[in-house]
C-alpha cells in the first residue's frame, strides 16, 4: 500500500509541477461549457436537469482521456525512468494502480470543478439531485474506464503519439458500439442476440442508463469490471515487454 | 555478493547475453568492460530485476531475483544507464519519492535523505528542479537514489558516461568511497576507469565472457607490457643492431613521434640488455623506457581478434 501511495503522490506532484494539471482542467471546463451551451442548448431546453451537460461527457473523454493517459507509461519508457521505477521494490501492479489513481483523481478534480452548473440548475429550478449525483459518479466511472484503456495502450509503446492514437481508437470502438448508427447497421446484418451483445458492450448504453437516473448495479459492475480488466492488461503488457 | 548464474537473454532471434556466470564479492569493484552492444546493460538489467532472463538467474546476497524479487531489490542499489530521473521534481522531492517507494517511515526518510544529500554534496541543489541541473549533478542525484537505502550491493551502468573530466573524477572518487563496504558492479567502456576503479575486470563481447582477471593481469597480456622503447635518430641501424638478438621478437615504430618499440620474449631486465647492445654497436639513443601494458590494446585484441595487427 505504501508503494501505491508513493507512486500516487509522485504522479500528482508531477501533474501540478508541470502545466499538465492546469491545462487539462481548463481545457476540460472550457470544452464542456462550449458543448453544453452551444450544442446542448442547455438554456433553450427549459428543463431543470443536467442531461444536456452529461450528454457530451463521453465525447469529451474520448478526446481528453487518451491525451492524459498517453504519457502514463510511454513517457517512462522513453525517458528511461521505467527502469528506475521497476527496479524499486514495487510490484508492477502497484505501479499501475498508483499511476491510474493519480490520473483518475485529476479527472475527478476537473469534474468537481463543474459544480457551478449544478448550482445554476438548482437555482433556476428544482432538479433531481439523486440523478445528478449518480450521473457525476457514472461520468467518473466512464472516464476511469477510458483511462484504463489508455493506460494499457500507453504501456505498449514508447511513443506518446502512438499511445494516443491507439487508445482513442479503442475507446471509439467501445463508445460507438452502442450508438444508434452502428446498432441499426448491425440490426440489418445480424440477429437480435448479436446486436444485444454488441450493445451490451457499449460504454454509451451503460453511461446513458446511469444519467437517466436508473441506477442499475449491472451498469456500475460493467465499468468496474471493464476498467479492472484493462488495468490487468496493462500489468501483463509491461510484464511481457520485460520478458522481451 | 552479486551472483550471475548462466544468464541468457534473447531479443527475438538475437542472443544478447549468452550464458554469463560470475560472482562479485563484498569489497570488490567488478568492472564490466565491453564494446557497445556487448550485453553489459542487458546483464545488469537482468540482475537489477528490470528484465527477465530468457534462462538462468541472478542472486543478490543470496536472494534470487526471479524468486524473491523484492528481497533482492531491497539489498541492491541500481543506477540505470544515463541515470534517468523525474526531471520535473526537485532533488529532495525525488529522493523523498524513492524513500517512500522503498517503504521507509517518516524518521528513516528524513534521516537517510539528509545523510545522503550531505554525502553526495547535494545540499546546494536540494530544492532545485532536477531538469535544470548540470549533468554532473544529475548523475550524483542518480547515485544518491541508488544508495539511499544503504544497499549492500551496487550496480552502476556507465556511471561516468557523458561527463566532463572533472565530473568524471568526482564520480569516481565517490564510487571508490561507496565501494568500501559494498559489492560494486559497474560497466564502462572507458579503459582508464578500469585501472583506477576496479579490483577485477570482466571483458564481455557478443554476450560472452572473454576474460575475468585483475587489471594488472590483463595489462600483463598486452604485448607492450615491459616492452622497451627508445628514441633514436637512426632507427634502421638500431633495428639492425637488435634484430636477431636473443629474446627480441619484433619492432614497432610510432608514426607520430618516431619512438621505437622493441618487443621481447624474456621480460626480465631486457632494458639493460638492449641498452648494452646498442652501446656496443654505437647506436645513439635517448630516453629508454620500459613500457606498461596497454589496456586498450588488450581490449581490442580480445574483442576484435581478427584485427589485432593494425
Amino acid at each position: 500500500m505504501s508503494a501505491i501511495i508513493a507512486i500516487y503522490r509522485r504522479e500528482i506532484l508531477s501533474y501540478f509541477l508541470t502545466p499538465l494539471a492546469t491545462v487539462f482542467v481548463v481545457i476540460f471546463l472550457v470544452m464542456l461549457s462550449a458543448f453544453t451551451f452551444y450544442l446542448g442548448n442547455f438554456f433553450e431546453t427549459g428543463q431543470a436537469d443536467l442531461q444536456a451537460f452529461f450528454l457530451f461527457h463521453p465525447w469529451l473523454y474520448l478526446l481528453l482521456v487518451p491525451a492524459l493517459a498517453m504519457r502514463l507509461w510511454a513517457e517512462e519508457r522513453k525517458s528511461g525512468t521505467m527502469e528506475l521505477l521497476l527496479t524499486l521494490p514495487v510490484s508492477v501492479g502497484q505501479a499501475v494502480v498508483g499511476k491510474f489513481l493519480a490520473a483518475w483523481t485529476l479527472i475527478g478534480l476537473a469534474l468537481l470543478l463543474t459544480f457551478p452548473i449544478w448550482v445554476t440548475v438548482s437555482w433556476l429550478g428544482n432538479p433531481d439531485h439523486g440523478v445528478i449525483i449518480a450521473s457525476y459518479f457514472g461520468s467518473w466511472l466512464l472516464a476511469g474506464t477510458f483511462l484504463a484503456i489508455g493506460s494499457a495502450m500507453s504501456a505498449t509503446t514508447s511513443s506518446q503519439v502512438m499511445a494516443f492514437i491507439f487508445s482513442l481508437s479503442v475507446c471509439l470502438v467501445f463508445l460507438l458500439a452502442g450508438y444508434p448508427i452502428v446498432l441499426s447497421v448491425m440490426q440489418s446484418a445480424f440477429n437480435q442476440p448479436v446486436v444485444d451483445a454488441v450493445s451490451s458492450m457499449s460504454f454509451f448504453t451503460h453511461f446513458n442508463s446511469i444519467t437517466r437516473g436508473i441506477l442499475d448495479l449491472r451498469d456500475l459492475a460493467f465499468f468496474l469490471i471493464n476498467g479492472t480488466a484493462w488495468l490487468i492488461a496493462t500489468v501483463l503488457i509491461i510484464h511481457l515487454k520485460r520478458v522481451g | 555478493m552479486i551472483e550471475a548464474i548462466n544468464l541468457r537473454k534473447h531479443y527475438g532471434s538475437l542472443l544478447a547475453v549468452d550464458d554469463i556466470s560470475f560472482k562479485a564479492r563484498p569489497g570488490e569493484v567488478l568492472g564490466f568492460l565491453g564494446p557497445n552492444g556487448a550485453g553489459k546493460s542487458s546483464t545488469m538489467r537482468m540482475i537489477s530485476g528490470y528484465l527477465m532472463p530468457s534462462s538462468g538467474t541472478a542472486k543478490v546476497y543470496g536472494h534470487d531475483v526471479m524468486k524473491e524479487p523484492l528481497a533482492a531489490k531491497n539489498r541492491l542499489g541500481y543506477l540505470p544507464e544515463g541515470a534517468p530521473l523525474y526531471s520535473e521534481l526537485s532533488t529532495s522531492e525525488f529522493l523523498n519519492f524513492i524513500a517512500r517507494a522503498r517503504g521507509m517511515n517518516v524518521s528513516a526518510r528524513r534521516g537517510r535523505i539528509n545523510i545522503t544529500i550531505d554525502r553526495l554534496s547535494l545540499r546546494d541543489v536540494a530544492n532545485q528542479t532536477i531538469g535544470t541541473l548540470s549533468k554532473g549533478y544529475k548523475r550524483r542525484v542518480g547515485l544518491a537514489a541508488a544508495i539511499l537505502h544503504e544497499p549492500s550491493a551496487l550496480i552502476l551502468d556507465e556511471p561516468t558516461d557523458g561527463l566532463d573530466p572533472n565530473q568524471k573524477h568526482e564520480v569516481r572518487t565517490l564510487i571508490r568511497e561507496l565501494a568500501k563496504e559494498r559489492t560494486v558492479l559497474l560497466s564502462t567502456h572507458i579503459l582508464e576507469e578500469v585501472e583506477v576503479l576496479c579490483s577485477r575486470v570482466i571483458i564481455i563481447a557478443r554476450g560472452k565472457i572473454l576474460a575475468d582477471a585483475t587489471p594488472s593481469e590483463l595489462l600483463a597480456k598486452s604485448r607492450y607490457d615491459r616492452a622497451v622503447s627508445i628514441q633514436v635518430a637512426d632507427s634502421i641501424s638500431a633495428r639492425a643492431a637488435l634484430d636477431g638478438m636473443h629474446g627480441v621478437t619484433g619492432f614497432e615504430q610510432n608514426a607520430i613521434d618516431g619512438r621505437l618499440y622493441v618487443f621481447t620474449k624474456t621480460k626480465l631486465r631486457s632494458d639493460e640488455v638492449i641498452a648494452e647492445r646498442l652501446r656496443q654497436r654505437h647506436v645513439v639513443f635517448t630516453d629508454l623506457r620500459v613500457e606498461r601494458g596497454r589496456l586498450d590494446e588488450v581490449f581490442r585484441s580480445m574483442t576484435m581478434p581478427e584485427s589485432t595487427e593494425v
